[in-house]
């Protein structure tokens, strides 16, 4: 097959040509490709000391009260004083490895669980869609909260919580499009000449029905993020100290109103990790909803 | 419509036997010993803690467990929260107004300016206008609300200094604890105007306006999103074309026809707002120290009070089913397509 004719790749082209319009989604790819940089290369924007977890961050004593920006530390130091550049560099970092982490191995169970209910209906699909509805009966936040409870804060907590709440709606994606593909004319002619089971999905119907699984999950990093940030100023994340940008946050809360005649004394401590954790999560929103006008037959312009 | 009301009633039965089997098997996790705490009702019960264990039968198999649990759950017996020194379902109870008075400020606001953005997104598709809503809606959707808090904070409590956090200024508060102030539902505001007490109104609104400006920054873009594309559905379909073909307003074929068809959609999203507005409370009371439900949820959370939590978990998940069922209910009202389909 020649690679221009697959609909494929010209729906890819569809998309892109889209997205070349839209100025709002190439701010977003631009804002995502900044922190993947950052992410990238963290040990050489923040080079950690050698021997030592590079996710701590170094301190440079014990005082309480946060100190401003300085040569030493760019974006001034926290209470406890944890370096807070050191922190938003590497938090980067640990935010990806939580949201692409919570993602893959949701969207595997997800593809998985809703690809053995789709292509073979009746019991397992019933089972599955009761189980994804009790999940779905739960504000996420909060089932994910009750379980890092029970599970122990931690964020190894966290990514198995976020697991647990996230791979039913991969399920039911891959679930729907299963259902879909394998009523076309192909499967059943796959089927006819004898081809096992295996290769009918692996080769026929996957193919067909991955591509939106591939497309949300990858957009649901900033949500995940949020989540998982939210939860860590819980104070049910990372241990203190370590580069995480819900916990930078949580560690300015004592700073919020200044001092007496200086009410925004300490606005570095809560605005800068604050603002890394926005521009990240709106970077990935901002392709999402480019992604889902593009996406969107009932507002589809060809 | 009967018909459809049983169904769906009896469709709510198995999701809340799930949700309630999900719990469980979370205090499953926990050995026995942590797990009489689900069962004690006051602390001095802890001394004969084997007694609680044989009791309950925390050594028995899981359904066995389970029905024991269920029973207890039933007669309202959640447990004890340590953190709270109260019984849980005690303290709900007692943190429920705050969160009650947040979102009967927040929920309306949320709906009223989703729906006026979305629709005048809608209308002015591709204009100025139009972007400038829908980049205010991402901005919105992506702050992270416990940010949003400290910054709001920031700004209006430490730098202009109003706006206070908590729920109540020191003298209100004494005021309420006094004789002279008759609580009536727990939610100050109302409270306040029962007992024509404009100070204490103003004043406990004062303290609403920075936790629901919070919540509804982050909420209006689901209502906003829902809003704007079926709104935009709707003006393509023929009906519209048809109504402006025989000549009527612009304006009129919009306001009459179009948001008419396209408030439907809102309304089967406004379960998914409930769960947003769940969620959000949980954070936002706690950065703004406002005691509801939520407050004490993420306070128990952090103190490892696993009953309560577990408590929490259930009487949202509770809250979530019986919302959806509302709105089910409601679109079937509205649209006879689902209640006969």
């Amino acid at each position: 097959m020649k690679l221009e004719e697959s609909p494929r790749i010209r729906e890819l082209k569809f998309i892109l040509a889209r997205m070349r319009e839209s100025p709002l989604s190439i701010l977003g790819i631009a804002i995502i490709l900044v922190f993947t940089f950052i992410a990238l290369l963290a040990p050489i924007l923040a080079p950690p000391t050698p021997g030592r977890d590079p996710y701590i961050i170094p301190r440079s004593g014990y005082f309480p009260e946060p100190q401003p920006p300085s040569p030493e530390h760019p974006f001034g130091t926290t209470e406890g004083q944890y370096d807070i550049y050191y922190g938003v560099i590497w938090g980067t970092r640990s935010a990806y490895r939580i949201g692409v982490l919570v993602v893959t191995v949701s969207a595997i169970i997800g593809i998985v669980v809703g690809g053995l209910a789709g292509y073979y209906k009746g019991v397992v699909d019933e089972v599955l869609m009761r189980v994804t509805d009790v999940i779905f009966a739960f504000p996420g936040l909060i089932l994910a909260m009750a379980l890092v409870v029970a599970f122990g804060p931690g964020l190894d907590s966290i990514t198995l919580a976020l697991v647990l709440v996230g791979w039913p709606t991969y399920a039911r994606l891959i679930r729907g499009e299963f259902l879909r593909v394998t009523s076309e004319d192909f499967v059943e002619a796959a089927k006819a000449i004898g081809c096992s089971d295996l290769r009918i999905i692996v080769r026929h119907v996957l193919p067909n029905s991955i591509f939106p699984l591939l497309i949300a999950a990858s957009l649901d990093i900033g949500a995940i993020v949020l989540i998982a940030a939210a939860l860590s100023f819980l104070g049910l994340g990372a241990p203190e100290g370590y580069a995480d940008w819900g916990q930078l946050i949580a560690l300015s809360r004592n700073w919020i109103t200044g001092r007496p005649g200086d009410p925004f004394a300490y606005w570095y401590v809560y605005t800068i990790p604050g603002l890394f954790l926005f521009l990240f999560v709106m970077g990935w929103n901002l392709l999402g909803d480019a992604f889902r006008d593009i996406l969107d037959p009932m507002i589809r312009r060809r | 419509m009967r018909a459809y009301l049983i169904r769906r009633l009896l469709l709510v039965i198995p999701t809340i036997i799930g949700v309630t089997l999900l719990i469980f098997g979370v205090t499953q996790l926990f050995d026995p010993y942590e797990r009489a705490s689900l069962y004690i009702r006051d602390p001095r019960q802890a001394a004969d803690i084997n007694e609680i264990i044989r009791k309950y039968g925390l050594d028995q198999p899981f359904y066995i467990q389970y029905f024991n649990w269920m029973s207890q759950v039933l007669r309202g017996n959640l447990g004890w929260s340590h953190s709270m020194h109260m019984p849980v379902l005690e303290a709900l109870v007692t943190h429920l107004p705050a969160t009650a008075e947040l979102a009967l400020y927040s929920a309306p606001l949320i709906i009223i300016l989703g729906i006026f953005l979305g629709k005048l997104s809608a209308v002015n598709k591709d204009k100025p206008i139009d972007h400038a809503t829908r980049v205010m809606a991402i901005i919105g959707w992506s702050l992270p609300s416990f940010w949003l808090g400290i910054v709001l904070l920031a700004v209006f409590y430490g730098g202009l200094g109003i706006f206070p956090p908590g729920r109540l200024s020191p003298w209100a508060e004494a005021m309420i604890a006094s004789g002279e102030f008759k609580v009536y539902t727990g939610l100050y505001t109302i409270d306040a105007i029962l007992n024509l007490n404009p100070a204490v109104f103003l004043d406990a609104l004062m303290h609403l306006v920075l936790p629901v400006t919070t919540i509804v920054t982050i909420n209006v873009a689901l209502i906003m999103r829902i809003m704007r594309s079926s709104m935009l559905e709707q003006l393509g379909k023929t009906y519209i074309i048809a109504a402006r073909a025989r000549g009527l307003a612009s304006k009129q074929v919009i306001d009459k026809h179009a948001t008419k068809n396209a408030l439907i959609s809102v309304i089967t999203i406004s379960g998914i707002l409930t769960a947003g507005l769940l969620s959000g409370m949980v954070i936002t009371e706690t950065v703004f120290e406002f005691k509801g439900v939520g407050y004490f949820a993420a306070n128990a959370a952090t103190q490892l009070d696993i009953p309560a939590v577990l408590g929490f978990a259930l009487f949202a998940g509770l809250v979530f089913v019986i919302a959806n069922l509302i709105v089910d209910i409601l679109y079937a009202y509205i649209d006879p397509r689902i209640r006969l389909g």
